[in-house]
């Protein structure tokens, strides 16, 4: 890892902390990023940690850049002694893959697409491997998912899968971007899935959908009463397979702000998963049984 | 205390100064795109700077008033009607109950701010009542205004019509716009080649500008160092590992048209960036109508904040006149 500190324009500094993503990338940018914020220097105005950088937003009439881009690189070294630990919560999200609605819309966007003959799940199973769409489907739901940033639109978690690297898979994004994409989509772009948290402009390539709304200002359901957002960076995600009448049926308690996803609370230890990632993510897993 | 929208023009939003702390969860700080005109409409009809008022795009709305206020209209060169009575822009003017408030057409620029003494007391989401259509948050509803909209208004203390900002203390974009950037971000992903022909290609604003970004066209693709992708990016040479993405900053897809990245962004994505606009800048981004051209000029850090400083300045001097 090789950390690049550059400004974006007068009222930002940019911490790339790799340019290749990876958890020690994600953690150490969530440590400095934390550093940051408990630094309290002043002229800060927003923190945005992401998923192997992050950015601090300032006011160059409280400090002046060189001074804080100094700050924040003395930050360096308490990031990289931090404990690579997390306390967290395990969330199943169901997911209806190969649902009629983002079917409808990345048939309307195929041109856009590498691979018009087909579908996007069609596509990312063959360049990824798989004899077939449920091969693949399988390999994207078996194994749990890191949110390693929140952003893009309200609300949207970017997932890093929880297996070996050459387990990832990996899938470009789409050739132009589509102008709709169904809200509650699970998408696919590099090695990140996504859960599109409101309806609008895309790359990412679709999968499936979630009936499990993530972002709501009017905060109708009760997960959603503390905050309008649910995801937090950190959350580990365990997707859940639908068919059309669990879709319908969850959808209906949605609709009676009655619908109340699995959770449960555990830690995540970095250095225990990359000692043992199959047995760390049965652990992971159980932990949402007995909730 | 309240308007009726008789008739909404092309794309007229509630905005104020924004919703700042909650970019790291993909909610932009949105609020008036030229934040130097919104204030100064504000500064004219006795409200605080940071009161909401409504941004208008292009064409104006059509506002019945059903109470007596202070007016002032400010930014693009809209010019306003009472009753079909034209006022001046940059000046406060009254409008009594019962009165209808209409535009004439655009003369120059894209944005006009219309401030109304009380400003617009729809309620807040996030600290704010910029509308944000995306997430559904301030505004009306969490959108643009509609016909048949009541907009309700806050308590003001009349002040005399009459105040005036001076044609020298007002600011559109010439002809062609120069836009400052600063170079930074991803920069050193483009070859030196495309880092000059970024700056030597004259530009035209594309049809896709809106609060969210302004597209620019016109240039030659921008030519990238080569290198084997990172792990996590994508295939393409204009992929990075998805990051934040600066306000002001400007993302290029496929090395072919750079977007500049405004008050409504989306907090971050997979696109290098070359760097971003100066915050002095930034308020006249929202000015440029579509086909305008174009030059973007590299500047330092120290011309930046010699910019920033000359902004200040000009505001101070507005306050100034205005007393």
């Amino acid at each position: 890892m090789k950390t690049r500190y550059t400004y974006g324009g007068d009222e930002h500094i940019y911490v790339e902390i790799d340019d290749e993503m990876s958890l020690d990338a994600f953690f150490k940018s969530l440590s400095m990023s934390n550093a940051v914020r408990d630094a309290n220097i002043k002229g800060v105005t927003e923190i945005c940690p992401a998923n192997a950088s992050f950015q601090v937003r300032f006011d160059p009439d409280v400090i002046a850049p060189d001074e804080m881009m100094k700050k924040v690189q003395e930050l360096e070294h308490k990031a990289g002694d931090a404990e690579k630990r997390l306390k967290t919560r395990i969330i199943e999200i169901p997911v209806y893959y190969q649902d009629p609605w983002t079917h409808e819309t990345l048939m309307r966007f195929r041109e856009r697409h590498q691979d018009p003959s087909g579908t996007d799940l069609d596509y990312a199973a063959r360049i990824n491997g798989f004899d077939s769409v449920d091969g693949f489907i399988e390999a994207h739901h078996s194994q749990p998912w890191f949110v390693s940033m929140v952003g893009f639109v309200a609300g949207l978690p970017f997932l890093y899968q929880l297996v070996e690297r050459e387990k990832q898979l990996q899938v470009p994004k789409y050739l132009r971007p589509r102008t709709d994409t169904p809200k509650l989509t699970v998408g696919y772009g590099g090695c990140f899935s996504c859960v599109y948290s409101v309806r609008g402009a895309g790359g990412y390539q679709m999968f499936g959908v979630t009936p499990m709304p993530i972002f709501d200002p009017e905060q109708k359901q009760s997960y959603l009463k503390d905050f309008m957002v649910f995801f937090k960076p950190g959350d580990i995600v365990k997707w859940k397979p639908i068919d059309r009448a669990e879709y319908d049926r969850i959808l209906a308690e949605v609709e009676a702000d009655t619908y109340v996803p699995r959770i449960a609370e555990v830690d995540f230890d970095l250095e225990a998963f990359n000692a043992d990632m199959p047995g760390t993510n049965a652990k992971l897993m159980e932990a949402l049984n007995v909730a | 205390m309240s308007l009726k929208v008789i008739q909404p023009g092309l794309s007229t939003s509630i905005q104020d100064l924004g919703r700042p702390g909650y970019f790291h969860l993909g909610i932009p700080i949105g609020g008036a795109m030229d934040r130097f005109a919104m204030r100064v409409a504000n500064m004219l009809v006795g409200n605080p700077e940071g009161a909401a008022g409504l941004e208008v795009v292009f064409m104006g709305p059509e506002l019945l008033f059903e109470s007596d206020a202070l007016v002032a209209v400010t930014g693009a060169t809209l010019p306003a009607k009472v009753d079909g009575v034209v006022q001046d822009g940059w000046t406060a003017f009254a409008v009594k109950a019962g009165q209808t408030l209409s535009f004439d057409f655009l003369k120059s620029g894209a944005r006009a701010y219309i401030a109304i003494s009380g400003g617009i007391d729809t309620p807040t989401a996030l600290g704010s009542r910029s509308t944000y259509p995306i997430g559904a948050l301030g505004g009306i509803e969490g959108r643009n205004i509609g016909a048949g909209d009541v907009i309700p208004l806050g308590e003001a203390d009349m002040i005399e019509p009459g105040l005036n900002v001076p044609a020298e203390l007002r600011r559109l974009p010439g002809t062609p716009a120069e836009l400052r950037v600063l170079p930074g971000l991803y920069w050193h992903r483009l070859t030196p080649a495309a880092q000059q022909g970024f700056f030597d290609d004259d530009w035209t604003v594309a049809l896709e500008a809106d609060r969210m970004g302004y597209r620019f066209k016109g240039g030659e693709p921008l030519e990238f160092v080569d290198r084997e992708q990172p792990f996590g990016a994508g295939a393409d040479p204009s992929n990075i590992v998805d990051g934040c993405y600066s306000y002001g900053s400007i993302q290029v897809p496929g090395g072919l048209e750079p977007i500049v990245l405004h008050r409504d962004a989306v907090s971050g994505g997979g696109y290098f960036t070359l760097g971003a606009i100066i915050s002095a800048d930034m308020d006249l981004i929202g000015q440029l109508q579509p086909h305008t051209p174009v030059k973007f000029r590299k500047v330092d850090m120290n011309e930046a904040i010699e910019a920033r400083a000359e902004r200040k300045k000009m505001l101070a001097a507005v306050r100034a006149h205005l007393g």
